[in-house]
């Protein structure tokens, strides 16, 4: 293909995806809207913006490297910081779509462990630096479960003859199928390994097929609190961040059940070519440092990616009778049956297997 | 002229109100004899279209009865009344060709095709217009598209046959011709017609009687050559033809002569056709081609003193334009037989008129 | 004839000699220049920002360079490799080359994505190898293998073979869940994985079927707004517009109160007694719920034709009908109707196309029936960057509908549409 044809296409691509043009600005950063955005306006931009005296233009999107890739590939690179999945991160890195980061400009623990060590296993990448652990859990309305011993396992979710009721999912084939393999026994540890094997696929849906006629399937994270609101489910699969944003700032009475969660990493990369490459890396710098993670955990329940930052995780913001540390997914409470998304598996198997479980969604 | 004991069609004191305030058509009394045309004139907003639709069946009547053929017709709905209709725009079904245009209330009734084609193919004669059975309404012209229209109205051979202002869009001469046409059909077949227009010349070229609408009322009907010689009061006189029209008080009545003092002052005399009792206020009205110059042969009898302010040569006669009595604007249409009457703008003169061409008439405020 | 035109020899000359026809010509050039220069910027416009967008990612669909772009030496070797043999030395070795290289250039997670659309599992295969590849020692045959032994899987290399040739059939394949072989030319792709023909299907049959609802409840609403008096008709335009003005948020979540098991029409119908508290109306989340989310959306454009084709039929045909013998439904039928069908045609047409595009909708309401095949494009577009299938998905899209256009052309024609 000729360049003139690729530019076209880039350009097309990026008229789609970018609507609106940044104001002047010093920095751009992109994320996720809602009360994580908030959360890290509150614990990011704004000291960042009084140390530097400098600018932030604040962008939501809805995830996916298509964006990145636009803008790189016209040439026309709008955004300087991303919030970014780990599966992407990797596969952006991979595809030469980021500006590598130097570990060694990241600051030390305040008692002087180099960020390196500080950082938890598997948070840092060549051009990817972690600021939260999140995860995929299920939540259920407990006033709707008064008369029955509360859900406390994996299993439960699927036992609908114990549980009556609908259930939400999100119309994804990741987490889902992680979440049939653990509630069909399979211990965590191996949950990839047997869902990279045809037995351990059919397996998966073959759990999924006892449920399917009672899932209400979710696409928006925004939905699963929505659902259960409404009472159109009992139980849903949800971001945990979500369902204690409802608990606790909302007063909904939903619990979330921790057994078998799937944790999962957002980071912060800045797209290859950013117009402010340096203010990018100063940014990236200072928010990962320990105090700004730790900050940010007192507005919205997603773990730091530092170990020194936990001891120093306070209170919600808005009520200071809850702490913030038991809500945490990396809370030992919470941590005892937890699966770590294996982006290397989705890179490799999620088009396949996208494809089929929406054919098995169609069946 | 016709006047039958058993009319065809009858209004017996019918209204009509679209808003429940005020009335469009009050208290009509009307009958129609078989094989008469009639013609309902007047100016829009009269209640003459009002009054064609309620006879179709498209507006129903407020109250009162609408009779045809003897039997009350109120509560039939349009499609069992079988009457023909010809619209303003025509109505031609634009999807249609002609000849399936032709069809259409044939194949309504389920006639048999062989018997429908022999029907169509009559028609499309009489109206001249063969050639053109597999053309599509868009492709004629104004006056082709009427001839359709108007076979279209007669292929099922209705006993009655509206029209609404059918020549309205047509020009002058087509509208002539089309007249003639109409009127020969009209008598070859004998239907009856009801005819529906704002143009007096079309009225009094065509019908066996003209029912002047004004305001909802029927002013006058009659055949159309009383109704343009004896105006029945100062609306349909003014309506139909061109007049003049002077106002006054009347000072005497005698065997049916009335003396009436203009506004200006000046004493004519005029034929009482409709007027109140002396001292009562009068509009006169009396046909430009009635007046004439005043000459020591004339035999008029009322004269006014009259300037011309203006002269049109029309050929066969001359418009005078004159200021008579205070009105600039009163016509006098001069033979034009002889020049020696001298007329030349600024000369003041004499005109006059007999008695019986001047006719006092309801008083009427003049524009 | 005049004086300003002579005969000669035959043709007709203007007054000062030249052919009346040149003549002509030169006249209407200079207007047809003026014409043509106040078009060329939109027509410009057009083709650079529409017309050869969407003809460079047709292309997409039929052609993907990006194996043969980082790995120069092992293509070579591929297009001399038949395919059938046993992968030699020299493919190991150009791999290996190459592997480095694209380590070095960032440029492995390309021709890992690459290859893992035609193989999937095998991208961590590339990014693993490559990472080790700087290591790697002759013969590289053995020492590749020995790293991982996938690589000694022949299907492997054909993927690559396949990924290799820049013009591929294998993303139409994929499109139409098929697949392209090197060995066996096309075969069907495995039943657990034939998801798009269904779902295209799918997208079809729900078009139609909105399609069919919008002229069922629209037609009558057109013909009120057409008929009424201005004053009511003018409220009632404003409620057929409503659903512009409103925002997607604001109207799904309308959707979900009124539709949802605990929603106003289920709370209705249990509360008259239609259904027990218990057996509640699934309307939301299925196709049902994508059905009519859909037609709720697209009423307006099928309303709009129609009501400006209604408008300009006058009263008096269906009077004329009526007059001439014809019952009220047969004036409509035969009379009224077939007048509407530029307006049918049009608004038709406006909602199927604009159905058939719909994603957003479908993914929130829709559950697991409404799934389209729109859905499956803006995950290919977005989150699996697949655009080369993406725009194969498209371009069959495309076709459907061109075919559906040249299908109405020929039954009702196409110059019978009247838009507004």
């Amino acid at each position: 293909m000729s360049g003139l044809t690729k530019k076209l296409i880039a350009i097309a691509g990026a008229s789609v995806f970018v609507g609106s043009t940044a104001v002047a600005a010093d920095l751009t950063v992109v994320s996720w809207g809602g009360a994580y955005t908030k959360s890290q306006v509150e614990a990011y931009h704004k000291p960042w913006m009084a140390k530097t005296g400098k600018t932030i233009v604040s962008e939501d999107y809805g995830g996916g490297i298509a964006e990145i890739k636009a803008q790189v590939e016209s040439g026309n690179v709008t955004w300087d910081v991303v919030d970014v999945e780990l599966s992407d991160a990797i596969r952006a890195c991979d595809e030469g779509l980021l500006e590598p980061i130097d570990h060694s400009t990241l600051p030390p623990a305040p008692d002087g462990t180099p960020a390196t060590e500080d950082f938890l296993p598997g948070t840092l990448h060549d051009c990817a630096v972690a600021n939260i652990v999140w995860s995929s859990v299920y939540a259920y309305d407990s006033s709707k479960v008064r008369n029955w011993n509360a859900p406390k396992t994996m299993a439960d979710f699927f036992d609908t003859k114990a549980f009556p009721g609908k259930r939400g999912m999100r119309k994804s084939p990741k987490v889902t199928m992680e979440f049939a393999l653990i509630a069909d026994g399979v211990p965590t540890s191996e949950v990839y390994d047997v869902l990279g094997t045809e037995e351990g696929i059919a397996r998966a849906f073959a759990k999924l097929d006892t449920i399917k006629e009672d899932v209400v399937w979710w696409e928006a994270g925004a939905q699963p609190p929505q659902l259960l609101a409404d009472g159109e489910v009992v139980f849903s699969t949800a971001w945990n961040g979500r369902v204690f944003n409802a608990k606790n700032a909302e007063g909904q009475p939903f619990e979330m059940v921790w057994d078998g969660q799937i944790y999962d990493l957002d980071l912060f990369v800045i797209p290859k070519g950013s117009k402010n490459k340096e203010a990018a890396l100063d940014f990236v710098a200072f928010s990962t440092a320990t105090e700004q993670l730790a900050a940010q955990a007192s507005w919205i329940s997603y773990g730091p990616a530092r170990a020194s930052s936990e001891a120093r995780i306070g209170t919600f913001h808005s009520d200071s009778s809850i702490k913030m540390a038991d809500h945490m997914p990396t809370a030992a409470a919470n941590f005892k049956n937890a699966l770590q998304n294996d982006f290397e598996f989705w890179a490799d198997n999620a088009d396949q297997l996208n494809e089929r479980f929406n054919a098995w969604l169609a069946k | 002229m016709v006047q039958a004991k058993d009319p065809f069609v009858s209004f017996k004191g019918v209204q009509k109100s679209y808003d429940g305030e005020s009335l469009v058509v009050k208290n009509l009394n009307l009958d129609i004899a078989s094989g008469e045309f009639l013609t309902m004139l007047g100016p829009s907003g009269s209640g003459k279209t009002t009054c064609l639709m309620m006879l179709a069946g498209f507006e129903t009547a407020t109250h009162g009865d609408i009779e045809l053929g003897g039997r009350p017709i109120n509560n039939i709905p349009p499609h069992k009344r079988g009457i023909g209709m010809v619209f303003q725009n025509y109505a031609l079904f634009p999807h249609m060709t002609v000849g399936e245009n032709l069809a259409f209330p044939l194949n309504v009734r389920r006639i048999p095709r062989a018997e429908v084609e022999e029907k169509v193919r009559s028609v499309l004669d009489m109206v001249q217009m063969m050639a053109f059975v597999d053309r599509k309404p868009a492709q004629l012209s104004g006056g082709q598209q009427q001839r359709i229209a108007l076979a279209r109205a007669l292929v099922f051979k209705p006993e009655l046959v509206l029209m609404d202002e059918p020549l309205g869009a047509l020009d002058k001469q087509l509208r002539e011709h089309m007249q003639y046409e109409i009127k020969h059909i009209h008598e070859n077949l004998g239907v009856t017609v009801v005819y529906v227009t704002h143009d007096q010349s079309e009225a009094l070229t065509m019908s066996n009687r003209i029912a002047v609408f004004d305001d909802g009322v029927i002013q006058q009907l009659a055949d159309p050559v009383t109704l343009y010689e004896k105006p029945e009061n100062a609306f349909v006189a003014q309506f139909i033809g061109e007049n003049n029209q002077m106002s006054g008080t009347i000072e005497s009545i005698s065997k049916g002569i009335a003396t009436v003092k203009l506004d200006s002052g000046d004493i004519v005399k005029a034929l009482a056709v409709n007027t109140g009792a002396v001292g009562s206020r009068t509009t006169l009205s009396v046909r430009p081609e009635r007046c004439v110059v005043v000459t020591r042969k004339s035999t008029a009898v009322s004269t006014l003193n009259a300037k011309i302010e203006e002269l049109i040569y029309l050929g066969d006669h001359i418009r005078c334009r004159m200021n008579v009595a205070g009105d600039d604007q009163f016509i006098v249409k001069v033979p034009n037989t002889s020049g020696q009457l001298g007329l030349e703008i600024g000369a003041a003169l004499k005109i006059g008129w007999r008695n019986d061409d001047c006719r006092a008439l309801d008083f009427r405020e003049l524009d | 004839m005049t004086d300003s035109q002579t005969v000669t020899s035959g043709a007709i000359t203007a007054a000062d000699g030249t052919p009346l026809k040149k003549k002509l010509a030169q006249a209407l050039f200079r207007s047809r220049v003026r014409a043509v220069s106040l078009v060329v910027p939109l027509f410009a416009f057009v083709m650079a920002s529409f017309v050869i967008p969407i003809f460079a990612l047709m292309w997409q669909g039929v052609y993907n360079d990006r194996f043969s772009t980082y790995t120069p030496n092992l293509t070579e070797q591929l297009t001399a490799w038949d395919g059938l043999a046993e992968p030699g030395e020299a493919l190991f070795a150009a791999l290996v080359s190459d592997l480095k290289t694209a380590r070095k250039d960032r440029t492995i997670g390309r021709i890992a994505t690459r290859v893992n659309q035609e193989y999937p599992g095998t991208r961590s295969l590339f990014t693993s190898t490559a990472r080790k590849a700087k290591k790697l020692r002759a013969p590289f045959k053995e020492s590749v293998i020995k790293t991982n032994k996938k690589w000694a899987n022949i299907e492997i290399w054909r993927a690559m073979k396949l990924t290799s040739q820049d013009l591929t059939p294998s993303f139409y394949a994929t499109a139409l869940d098929g697949r392209y072989t090197v060995d066996k030319g096309f075969v069907a792709q495995n039943e657990n994985r034939q998801i798009y023909v269904k779902l295209f299907w799918r997208t079809l049959l729900i078009s139609a079927s909105v399609m069919g609802l919008c002229l069922l409840l629209g037609y009558p609403v057109a013909y009120l707004l057409a008929t009424l008096p201005l004053r009511t008709s003018n409220l009632l335009m404003i409620m057929v517009l409503l659903p512009f003005w409103t925002s997607l948020l604001v109207r799904t979540t309308a959707w979900i109160a009124i539709l949802q098991s605990q929603g106003v029409i289920n709370d209705l119908m249990v509360a008259v007694g239609i259904t027990a508290d218990d057996s509640r109306f699934s309307l939301i989340y299925n196709m049902t719920g994508t059905i009519i989310a859909m037609t709720h959306i697209l009423l307006p454009f099928m309303i709009l034709p129609l009501y400006s084709v209604m408008k300009t039929i006058p009263p008096s045909y269906m009077r004329a009908a009526r007059s001439l013998g014809a019952t009220p439904t047969a004036a409509f039928i035969r009379v009224y109707a077939p007048q509407t069908i530029p307006g049918i045609g049009a608004g038709g047409l406006l909602v199927f196309i604009l159905a058939i595009g719909y994603y957003i909708t479908p993914a929130l309401v829709g559950g697991q029936d409404g799934q389209l095949i729109s859905n499956m494009i803006a995950y290919h577009m977005q989150k699996s960057l697949n655009w080369s299938l993406a725009a194969a998905l498209g371009g069959i899209l495309l076709a459907g509908v061109l075919l559906l256009y040249w299908i109405y052309d020929r039954v009702i024609g196409i110059d019978n549409m009247k838009l507004g």
